[in-house]
């Protein structure tokens, strides 16, 4: 357990599948991106070369063990080429979560951004919101220090296929000192028709010394066959600022959603992010945070709702650099029929990262005899002075409090359904954005109601 | 002569193979507080439960009528919906559930039970408020989530809160002194003394006499063993206090 280094991936593995197009693609990848300055041509040649040695993880990797990314192979990998005529109108994001909400909206379908969607609030001066490969070009000086530098390539190589591939996303910048109001809402699309399609999302949120900012981010799907996202955000929080970031899942029950967000958080800085995993076949969720200044406040909330044969997996690593930090991370699984979640949370707490706070619970409700969850805490500490605290628990509904409920009148299905929703309104209630949370809890609670018949569990 | 709430006739029950109950006999009219009064292990708070309708007794004999209807056939909320409520020895912690929200779905439970409309959330605070009032508590506990982190003090108030609010024919109060100092002994009491109505009744279950120096009943027994040893009428708890529960013991009731 007390190993510092990282799982050394398995690279005595058999040739795979989809080496051949991605050598393909690799001649691609160099003539279309001619343009790009060079220092991101390098970032994406090792990534490129970092997923070539590291290939897909298999189940005999230890940070994969519980999840089977198997038949992620027999997805394209490669992004859409070509500017897809993809028919999302206004009108149909409209049945999306969100919409509503008064700030800025950036739109991507299928990976490629769709400007005709999408619409900036009034934004303080000086604060950028736009798509990515537009800032590359415009705003390279505000990109170059941060883009590719804090989601690592070594060991993951889904995020090393993303930092190969990916073609768009947003980029969000607020300057030193300015708050931006309303929530950012970064919307990502699929109408993937043909089975496989890809998209590598990339975004890179830059808030700067005392700034404040929200951001969501959803996926959502008009599609029907499975297809593949394969999402990397990178968060920059200067000193002193305040960044809530909510990723909300709900891919279509065929799709194959992975997501990397690393965050690099300053000195006295104060970042919440949200995993909330509603949808998708198979979704897995990757949480760096950095705790790279001192005295600064991590908070890492998840929710995750699973029904039929869903798999929902968080893996984090909060990384405890410097002292007087404090980390907290709440998950809560609902899992019904014989759906699956999985909790992987390790704390680092490096050498002189005194007087760490780290603290990490996962619970896991499970509404049918056949679901499972799995958890893994993992603590490396390497200071003395530190207080570092884990705990899960996989249970049932509690009787007692059934009885309880029923006994003031309240009958046993909505009593059930009462404290389930209780249940998920223990992450919800950290969301700070009141908009989206009061949103949020509307979803979480209709979707509750959806999954309801099936898990009956007499 | 009126007809009683409720009538329990020769209850026995048992709970994995082990019999708590051994035929308790107690009719209750309109009107009347009962105390029930016992040592630890003699079937009170069993009785409470049965009452109530919680799972894992198995009623070996008996029967229960409650304002003409057999009771235990009704589900716990069933029995709720027609009046009769249990004030919890531990009431249940259950976070995330907003007080006012669960009270208002509890209440107009009850309301439709009756064939009347429902009240509406600015109806029902406005309902709830009073009650409030009524009781002298704190108007955040309506904020507060269920029990949620609450002191012994204030999780028995709430139940009585409830009572308040559920307007119950029959109400059980299972040691709800249990854990009080006096003041909060004396704001509870108070709380009930509050609600006592000539057309409902109420239960009391109690270990120590001091909660009927403020609830006085008109009767108490004494449950001994799984039966009703001694019955009496407010005097009896002080000869109790007096004496023990040995001294009130007949022979035949002690076991070989």
């Amino acid at each position: 357990m007390n190993n510092m280094t990282e799982t050394k991936p398995n690279v005595d593995r058999e040739p795979r599948s989809t080496e051949f197009s991605l050598n393909r693609t690799e001649l691609a990848l160099s003539e279309k991106n001619a343009n790009e300055p060079a220092w991101l041509l390098s970032a994406r040649k090792a990534g490129f070369m970092s997923f070539d040695e590291l290939g897909l993880p298999t189940l005999q990797d230890e940070d994969w063990r519980f999840t089977n990314v198997a038949p992620i192979e027999k997805m394209t990998l490669a992004p859409v080429s070509k500017p897809a005529h993809h028919g999302v109108t206004e009108k149909a994001l409209g049945q999306f979560p969100f919409t509503a909400l008064a700030g800025s909206q950036l739109v991507f379908v299928n990976g490629q951004f769709a400007p005709e969607l999408s619409f900036l609030a009034p934004l303080p001066e000086g604060v950028k919101v736009m798509n990515l490969a537009a800032a590359l070009a415009t705003e390279p000086t505000l990109v170059e220090p941060h883009l590719c530098r804090h989601a690592s390539t070594d060991t993951n190589a889904f995020t090393a296929l993303n930092t190969a591939f990916f073609q768009d996303g947003a980029f969000i910048y607020v300057p030193v000192g300015l708050a931006v109001a309303e929530p950012i809402h970064l919307r990502f699309i699929s109408t993937a028709q043909d089975h496989g399609t890809t998209a590598h999302p990339r975004n890179l949120i830059v808030a700067g010394r005392e700034s404040r900012v929200t951001v969501i981010e959803s996926y959502v799907s008009l599609s029907d066959v499975p297809y593949f996202t394969n999402s990397v955000t990178e968060i920059v929080a200067g000193g002193n600022a305040v960044v809530e970031h909510l990723k909300y899942q709900d891919e279509n029950q065929q799709a194959f959603h992975i997501a990397t967000v690393a965050a690099h958080c300053g000195r006295a800085s104060k970042v919440v992010t949200h995993s909330i995993a509603l949808g998708a076949k198979l979704s897995r969720t990757n949480i760096y945070a950095t705790l790279a200044g001192e005295g600064l406040e991590c908070i890492l909330n998840g929710l995750y709702l699973t029904r039929a044969e869903q798999l929902a997996d968080h893996y984090m690593i909060v990384d405890h650099a410097q002292p007087h930090g404090a980390s907290h991370e709440y998950f809560n699984g609902i899992l019904a029929d014989k759906s699956k979640g999985v909790f992987h949370g390790r704390i680092l707490v490096r050498p002189g990262a005194q007087k760490t706070d780290a603290k990490q619970t996962n619970k896991n409700l499970l509404l049918s005899d056949h679901a499972t969850a799995d958890t893994k805490p993992q603590l490396e500490i390497y200071a003395d002075d530190v207080k570092c605290t884990h705990g899960a628990t996989l249970g049932q509904l509690d009787d007692e409090s059934i009885f309880y409920l029923r006994s003031r009148s309240i009958p046993r299905e909505k009593a059930r359904r009462m404290l389930i929703h209780a249940f998920a309104g223990e992450i919800i209630d950290r969301v700070r954005c009141v908009a989206v949370r009061e949103e949020l809890d509307r979803l979480v609670w209709d979707r509750l109601e959806q999954n309801q018949p099936i898990t009956t569990n007499p | 002569m009126k007809e009683p709430i409720i009538s329990i006739k020769n209850l026995s029950a048992d709970v994995e193979g082990r019999q708590i109950l051994k035929g308790v006999n107690l009719t209750i009219y309109p009107g009347e507080m009962h105390a029930i009064m016992g040592p630890n292990g003699s079937g009170k708070s069993t009785l409470a439960a049965i009452l109530a309708g919680r799972d894992g007794y198995h009623i070996s004999g008996g029967e229960v009528t409650y304002c003409g209807q057999d009771l235990l056939a009704l589900d716990p909320e069933e029995r709720a919906c027609e009046g009769v409520f249990l004030a919890f020895q531990y009431p249940v912690e259950i976070p995330g559930v907003n007080s006012t929200y669960f009270l208002k779905t509890a209440y107009n439970e009850i309301r439709k039970h009756r064939g009347l409309p429902e009240l509406d959330a600015m109806e029902f605070l406005k309902f709830v408020k009073e009650k409030v009032k009524l009781l002298h508590l704190a108007e955040d506990l309506l904020q507060r989530p269920v029990n949620f982190g609450f002191s012994g003090g204030e999780k028995k108030r709430n139940e009585i809160f409830q009572m308040a609010v559920l307007e119950p024919k029959f109400a059980i109060l299972d040691e709800t002194d249990s854990g009080l100092d006096i003041d909060a002994l004396k704001i509870v009491s108070e709380g009930v003394n509050t609600l006592k109505r000539p057309d409902h009744a109420q239960l009391v279950i109690t270990h120590y006499q001091r909660l009927l120096n403020f609830i006085v009943p008109d009767f108490v027994h004494v449950l001994y063993d799984g039966r009703i040893v001694k019955s009496g009428g407010k005097e009896l708890a002080l000869e109790l206090e007096e004496t023990g529960y040995d001294g009130m013991i007949p022979a035949a009731a002690v076991p070989a």
